[in-house]
């Protein structure tokens, strides 16, 4: 059973695409953005990955159940992400009185 | 294989995970440890590596079309490719950064401010990038063996699962080094 | 010949069989210690797992066996500290990663998922073997860890103690699970592709049985959380090595962060360790109370659910960490969320049960024990997840008389009841029911006086892990050690009579049960092939009572 069979072509055109959205991340990195810099590069990156997987990867033309498995993946690491950043970011968020040794030793007596 | 490569998104989705809390609570030092690295041979490494997607793809298609020849030079191209990925990757980089004293545990001299924190990333640095050619070289291996059953001509239009499923696997290598150039190369402020 | 709608397990024993001896069956198909070592047949990997994962349950409960002979006295009857520390990792470690993660998947799974949907073998059979072997290269690294003095870190090896301070063999013992990790990968792998592609015509994903059910959602566990414990164990290995600080606090490293990577998994993993125990008992309370399990729907769902929420609450074991109290709201609020779907599996067991046709051989046994004992260990497991209460029993007994009421009273007495159930399938042979009874109340008994106590002790105040204690804890920890030396009796029991029924015991015929299901279909024990040409489904799961049931 062949697959679909993708045209030479279009290989090398998302190439081009590739090598392109390279370039452009390379050279957005040199401007200063400042906190959107991270954004643009990951957006870019994301343009990048989706290319590959779309076209090289035959995703295009695969099955649903193949997407769910990948959809399935970057949920599972976003929840990872998501769930530890909302700890590690939070922690500064309840105040520490700073003489708390002091009522510590005062509630121990 | 698809199942795998999810398998391969948690696993270095749990470094990535890592990576960016310790960006964020130390991001002065990651910038300066990013600027640290070269980004023209990061960018010549990226365009490898996608080269080598092209022509990994390319030789799936020949082996959809059940052309041998054509199959076994994509095949050999692609590692060849992968290989100059390698070959730069811990020849040049490493052995640059190793030799100026930023390989954490090896060889790490520099002492300035905040260098504990520089020295974490390079930790992870080399962690990403290890571990990311680590999988290259499996990756080769298994090019190797395809191309040995290529030259034997096990494939044909109606079998050439195998090439299939080792191109989706060298294509996920390529896309963690998608993510890892931007990530450790390009977010240093490099302006 | 063969029994009434009870299950009579006495047929067979006058009549002469024609057959097991002179019929080919997977078991005698070829001979010799090649044809098992390197065999792609499901059937005899499970039993490759089966001796592999019972050795393993042995060092582990021998492990435990010297821990609870420490406390019988206060200061320690037995063991200096360092040693009972060893203990109890390699306790841990065992148990978890080398018997309870493969037990119901690696042996029963194996056994029956391609019998059950009515397959020849699994999807990637050369792929299966290669999961054993990479299981035995784990169990022999970490058993290299124990010869060569154990690790001290407890099985969840804690920065910065794992990475900077223990002088232990860390880097063996998390070689060892790193690498079982992977079994465990590429079984769920091979499970989830199997059972999406290979069932039988007529058998749609809400005719399966409840076991495919709970191992499928067991397999999503085990794809999407292993590769996350495998990367931790990478970054714990390297910073032993290199001595970079990536979890040391003193040069700027997050301890907290390994026990967030360490407990995204291994939370899940608790939950690979229970829905497999759950299928089984799905499987056990319809063929013995002959009745239509009570919202089947439910209970698939509930297992997909259940997998799903097990990877929201991992936080919940570091509420007492440093972990952000905000982070620890949410983590408590999903952590009830995840004990519905349980809930709702209790509920329709019982009501399965309700105006059946109950029969209380050995198996049906140990699930009315599991239904029991589950659920007070979910019960537990909310006192736990409420913050304010966790605050103090955090680090006691109570918490692990919560998680072996689930795992042992739970997780192992559904292993052992689908052990029983199946076993005349398995081996050919019937187990000698009388004794098998004995054990199970041998081991009800045992486990109640156990792990009970500990439920107090933890309340009271007992720390765990602790090689000592103080005085006024001895009476409930003697009645513990005494309740672990009659469940130790309550193991070994059924190891001989198992072994013994395998040459000993009446001959069975394909379905001495009268039970539905595919795998009632083919002989016993089931030729290498499994079905003589490939079933055809009609009928729903559990369909009983719509005709005579047939038995053979």
């Amino acid at each position: 059973m062949v697959g679909h069979v993708v045209h030479k072509k279009l290989y090398f055109l998302v190439f081009a695409g590739l090598i392109g959205l390279t370039a452009l991340t390379t050279g957005v990195a040199f401007i200063d953005l400042g906190k959107w810099n991270t954004l643009a590069a990951l957006a870019i990156a994301v343009c990048k990955a989706s290319l590959v997987v779309l076209f090289f990867m035959h995703l295009r033309w695969s099955s649903g159940l193949m997407r769910m498995v990948l959809l399935a993946a970057f949920i599972w690491f976003a929840i990872l992400v998501a769930l530890t950043l909302s700890d590690e970011f939070t922690r500064q968020w309840t105040p520490v009185p700073s003489n708390w040794q002091a009522q510590v030793q005062q509630q121990a007596r | 294989m698809w199942v795998f490569l999810a398998t391969e998104v948690m696993f270095f989705g749990g470094l990535f995970t890592a990576y960016i809390i310790y960006r964020n609570f130390y991001l002065s030092a990651f910038e300066a440890g990013s600027r640290l690295l070269n980004v023209k041979i990061g960018a010549a490494n990226t365009a490898v590596l996608l080269c080598s997607s092209l022509t990994m793809a390319l030789g799936v298609r020949a082996a959809q079309l059940g052309k041998k020849k054509l199959l076994v030079t994509f095949l050999v191209l692609t590692l060849l490719l992968g290989l100059a990925f390698i070959g730069i990757k811990l020849g040049l980089e490493w052995r640059h950064d190793y030799l100026e004293g930023f390989a954490p545990g090896v060889n790490w001299t520099f002492h300035g401010p905040d260098w504990r924190h520089l020295e974490l990333f390079f930790c992870f640095y080399f962690f990403l990038t290890g571990i990311h050619a680590l999988h290259m070289l499996i990756g080769v291996g298994i090019l190797t063996t395809l191309i040995i059953m290529a030259g034997r001509g096990r494939f044909s239009p109606q079998r050439y699962n195998p090439v299939e499923v080792s191109g989706l696997y060298w294509h996920f290598v390529d896309i963690v080094w998608i993510f890892l150039y931007p990530l450790l190369y390009l977010i240093g402020g490099r302006y | 010949m063969g029994g009434g709608r009870e299950g009579n397990h006495e047929m067979g024993t006058a009549v002469v069989e024609p057959g097991i001896e002179s019929r080919v069956h997977y078991l005698n198909a070829s001979y010799g210690i090649k044809s098992w070592l390197l065999t792609t047949d499901h059937k005899r990997i499970a039993m490759l797992y089966l001796a592999s994962i019972t050795f393993f349950f042995f060092i582990g409960g021998a492990a435990a066996v010297l821990m609870r002979l420490n406390l019988i006295s206060p200061q320690g009857a037995l063991l200096e500290p360092a040693t009972y520390n060893k203990l109890f990792s390699m306790h841990g470690i065992i148990m978890v990663f080398f018997f309870l993660i493969p037990s119901i998947p690696a042996v029963l799974g194996n056994f029956l998922v391609p019998l059950m949907i009515g397959a020849r073998d699994l999807a990637f059979p050369r792929l299966n073997l290669l999961s054993w072997y990479v299981f035995m290269v784990g169990g022999l690294f970490t058993l290299y860890a124990v010869i060569a003095g154990g690790v001290d870190t407890g099985w969840t090896f804690y920065t910065p103690l794992s990475t900077t301070y223990a002088n232990t063999n860390v880097i063996s013992a998390a070689l060892g699970v790193f690498i079982a990790g992977f079994s465990s990968i590429l079984t769920g792998l091979n499970f989830v592709v199997t059972i999406h592609k290979m069932r039988a015509p007529g058998l749609t994903w809400f005719r399966l049985p409840l076991f495919l059910w709970a191992i499928y959602a067991t397999s999503i566990i085990q794809i999407l959380g292993t590769p996350v414990l495998a990367i931790t164990l990478t970054l714990v290995a390297l910073e032993r090595v290199f001595h970079v600080g990536v979890f040391d606090p003193a040069v700027g490293g997050d301890p907290i962060l390994f026990q967030h990577l360490f407990w995204f998994y291994s939370h899940p993993a608790v939950y690979i360790m229970i829905l497999p125990s759950m299928g089984v008992i799905s499987e056990l309370v319809t063929a013995f109370s002959k009745k239509r399990i009570f919202g089947y729907s439910f209970i698939a769902f509930s297992s997909v659910a259940i997998a799903v929420i097990s990877f929201l609450v991992w936080g919940h074991h570091m509420f007492v960490a440093g972990q952000s109290i905000y982070a620890g709201i949410v983590f408590s609020v999903l952590s009830f969320l995840v004990a519905i779907p349980s809930a709702v599996k209790v509920f329709n067991w019982t009501a399965t049960l309700y105006k059946g046709s109950v029969s209380y051989q050995a198996p049906m046994l140990y699930a009315l024990g599991f239904i029991g004992l589950f659920t007070m260990g979910g019960l537990t497991g909310l006192f736990l997840a409420t913050l304010a209460v966790d605050a103090h029993v955090h680090g006691t007994y109570f918490v692990v008389g919560h998680f072996h009421y689930i795992m042992v009273g739970g997780a192992v007495m559904g292993y052992l009841g689908g052990i029983h159930y199946w076993w005349p399938k398995i081996s050919g042979r019937m187990y000698p029911d009388g004794w098998a009874r004995l054990s199970a109340a041998i081991i009800f008994i045992g486990f109640n006086l156990t792990f009970f106590p500990q439920y107090m002790l933890g309340y009271l105040g007992m720390p765990r892990r602790y090689a000592v204690y103080a005085p006024e804890f001895q009476v409930l920890n003697v009645m513990s050690s005494a309740g672990a030396s009659i469940l130790g009796v309550g193991y070994l029991i059924p190891l001989v009579y198992m072994v013994w029924s395998m040459r000993y015991g009446p001959v069975a015929g394909p379905n001495p049960w009268g039970a539905k299901g595919l795998e009632w279909q083919t002989p016993s024990p089931p030729p290498t092939e499994n079905f003589e040409e490939t079933p055809k489904v009609t009928e729903e799961a559990y369909a009983y009572g719509t005709e005579e049931t047939q038995v053979a």
